[in-house]
């Protein structure tokens, strides 16, 4: 049997000041970044040769995602991340409501990186839809998962698409809202796990440990933003970590990273100069639901009354 | 596989992962079996502990009731887990900021109690047994007797003193065990349906009402099956039980409905549009029978009925109280999921039928207790000595 901790890692991690956290909270996480590659490798091949869109299915697996064996593997075998230390970052989002276009690049972005079930009622991040119609004092709101949506793309829950519902109608004021986990200070989720398999990282996501988790659900009832899913297919829950197989080695999550009009800024709030740092130092910004407690990590500039 | 072949119906705007529901009917009858399970523990120990010589007649099989609903409580779970195979991990290495955690230990000693009462209660019938029986059951009543065959009178009353201060113990377990699975559920803040202080209270109380509602109706058709007649005197016991039962929980079902429209916080349109709709079959059930119930065993003790009709009578009240309280923990627990944590939605949740998580699931598990009652019943048969023990 492979050791579970690297020698790599252990002297990554010697700082810290409980080893109990390495083992299976730090490192069963970090494995999807090993397999993906693989997994872009093989949906390339099969994007070139049969020239579908990324999102469309291509024989019993999805383009660019994971396949079983390639999860099994990453969790086997997580990759190493050298000359990375938790303590030393602060991770945290800006969501700038105002540039949000609606495009849903993001949450196509999220599916693929992330191998999240490609139906229209798993997702590690959304976008949310809010119309107030002339003289309305409250909006209208909806996601992708709204079946017109779903129908306006010929019933693919793989194409990410709001429909154009509106274009008949005098509207007020309209404006899309991105939503992801929040990785709050003080997570609802972590607190009602009854094994610990989800965790709360020393540099602020919340993660799972997916060989750990038993399937409860009840992080998924406590969340107060709807975050978590269950993966039925693995057994466990399921939620976003800001892509920590991407952060831990320098990159911006994969939402992030396609986003067209920069509405996600992601970085290091304990560097006064990066971005997200910048912007909400020189934004308003707000949480989501402060009322819960939760102490939310991601800021929205821009919001509105109507958001839920 | 259409659109949305998984999906929940949903009106407004539900969060997209909400479509999915968690929790299903399983995690409606886990519930419900602890609560008959803790009913059923306290009519057992008003004699035991109480020394209430009307429940005499029963007390012993309450306990086996207890005992065989409580070794079916986590069945429910286990099929529930999207990871069965890892369920002791909770035992193993608890998380204590759960409330979940604390299933494996609360349940645990909760049966391990269960288990030894039982032997204490019934420890001179398996020794008489053990001498009377011959082949492979006078082994196995050898084996219970755990090599203790002293049926001395002071060796009885030791008996009786154990089990008397088990069943001590017991009360405030069972109360525990299913306050806890109240605080489960009362203690989300996330959603407004169960996040109630009253919640482990009104899981407590109308535990206690469906408990008793099965022993009498247990009572009544295992009395008819073996031709034995019904002891009025402890009917009408039973009947104080669950008066006293159904009233009190009605009271504090009402109080925290009317708190979560008279504070009508955000959403409380909401809240109202849940009652209404998708779970207005199961309030009219829960609510109708529970005053159904209310209505007849106020009757029965305000004209002082005895003989065929309170056995009737109590019999169909009691059956009423279990199928109310059904009710009650499905709209605790799916109408909670129902209602949409952004509050300006709802879903509707339709039971699956045939496969891990369905209904035919929750019927084979339900199914279980009263088979394996049965069978306690035919090893440790609870009634005829009964008249020993007083």
């Amino acid at each position: 049997m492979k050791p579970l901790i690297s020698e790599e890692t252990v002297t990554t991690l010697k700082t810290k000041a409980e080893p109990a956290l390495t083992r299976r909270n730090f490192l069963g996480l970090l494995g999807k970044g090993v397999a993906m590659a693989g997994a872009v490798i093989g949906a390339g091949r099969a994007v070139s040769s049969e020239s579908v869109g990324v999102h469309e299915v291509v024989g019993a697996k999805r383009a660019f995602q994971q396949n079983d064996e390639q999860y099994a593997e990453s969790v086997r075998n997580p990759p190493k991340i050298p000359n990375y230390n938790w303590n030393d970052r602060q991770w945290a989002m800006g969501v700038d409501t105002d540039r949000c276009i609606g495009c849903l690049r993001c949450m196509e972005a999220c599916k693929m990186e992330n191998s999240v079930q490609m139906d229209a009622n798993h997702y590690r991040t959304w976008v949310e839809r809010y119309v107030y119609l002339e003289g309305s004092n409250n909006a209208i709101v909806d996601s992708q998962t709204d079946p017109k949506n779903i129908e306006n793309v010929g019933g693919s829950e793989t194409k990410f698409r709001f429909d154009n519902r509106y274009k008949n109608v005098k509207v007020d004021k309209a404006f899309f809202v991105p939503k992801l986990c929040n990785q709050c200070e003080h997570p609802s989720c972590v607190q009602v796990c009854p094994t610990g398999a989800t965790f709360k990282a020393k540099d602020g996501p919340v993660l799972i440990d997916t060989t750990y988790c038993i399937g409860c659900q009840y992080c998924v009832q406590a969340c107060p933003y709807g975050a978590r899913s269950f993966n039925e297919a693995r057994g466990t829950a399921e939620k976003c970590n800001w892509c920590y197989h991407r952060i831990t080695k320098g990159l911006n999550p994969a939402c992030v990273e396609v986003c067209p009009t920069g509405t996600r800024i992601f970085g290091d709030r304990s560097d006064p100069q990066s971005p997200v740092s910048l912007f909400i130092r020189n934004n308003h910004v707000q949480v989501l639901k402060p009322e819960m407690g939760n102490a939310p990590n991601v800021f929205y500039k821009g919001t509105d009354k109507e958001v839920v | 596989m259409g659109i949305f072949a998984n999906a929940t119906p949903y009106v407004g705007y539900v969060y997209p992962n909400e479509t999915d529901v968690a929790w299903s009917q399983l995690i409606v009858i886990y519930p419900y079996i602890t609560g008959l399970v803790a009913g059923a523990f306290v009519v057992s120990s008003l004699h035991h502990v109480f020394n209430i010589q009307r429940f005499a007649t029963i007390s012993r099989f309450a306990l086996l009731t207890a005992l065989c609903f409580m070794i079916f409580a986590p069945t429910p779970l286990l099929f529930h887990l999207g990871q069965p195979t890892r369920a002791f991990n909770a035992v193993i290495t608890p998380h204590w900021t759960s409330a979940m955690a604390a299933f494996g230990y609360v349940a645990g000693f909760y049966l391990c109690l269960l288990i030894l009462e039982i032997w204490f209660a019934f420890r001179a019938d398996i020794v008489a047994m053990s001498k009377v029986r011959t082949g492979i059951m006078g082994k196995i009543y050898k084996a219970l007797t755990l090599g203790s065959d002293d049926v001395s009178a002071a060796s009885l009353a030791l008996d009786h003193k154990i089990a008397r201060i088990l069943a001590m113990i017991g009360i405030p377990s069972a109360c525990g065990l299913h306050g806890y699975v109240g605080f489960v559920f009362g203690s989300l803040k996330t959603r407004e349906w169960w996040s109630s202080d009253l919640m482990p209270v009104i899981f407590l109380l109308s535990a206690v009402g469906s408990g008793v509602g099965l022993v009498i109706v247990l009572y009544v058709l295992v009395s008819k099956y073996r031709k034995e007649p019904i002891s009025d005197d402890t009917m009408r016991g039973l009947l104080y039980v669950m008066f006293t039962g159904i009233a009190v929980v009605m009271v504090i079902e009402g109080l925290e409905l009317l708190e979560m429209v008279y504070k009508a916080r955000e959403g409380v349109e909401t809240v109202m549009a849940l009652i209404a709709g998708p779970i207005w079959v199961g309030m009219y059930i829960q609510w109708g029978l529970s005053f159904f119930a209310l209505f007849v065993t106020s009757a029965l003790l305000l004209f002082d009925v005895h003989g065929k009709r309170l056995v009737t009578w109590l019999f169909i009240s009691g059956l009423s109280m279990m199928l109310g309280v059904l009710a009650m923990r499905w709209n605790v627990v799916i109408g909670g999921q129902e209602l949409s944590k952004t509050m300006k939605g709802l879903l509707t949740f339709y039971p699956e039928m045939f496969g891990r998580e369905s209904m035919l699931t929750v019927l084979i598990i339900f199914t279980c207790p009263f088979v394996v009652l049965w069978l306690a019943t035919q090893l440790l048969p609870p009634w005829n000595t009964a008249a020993e023990h007083e």
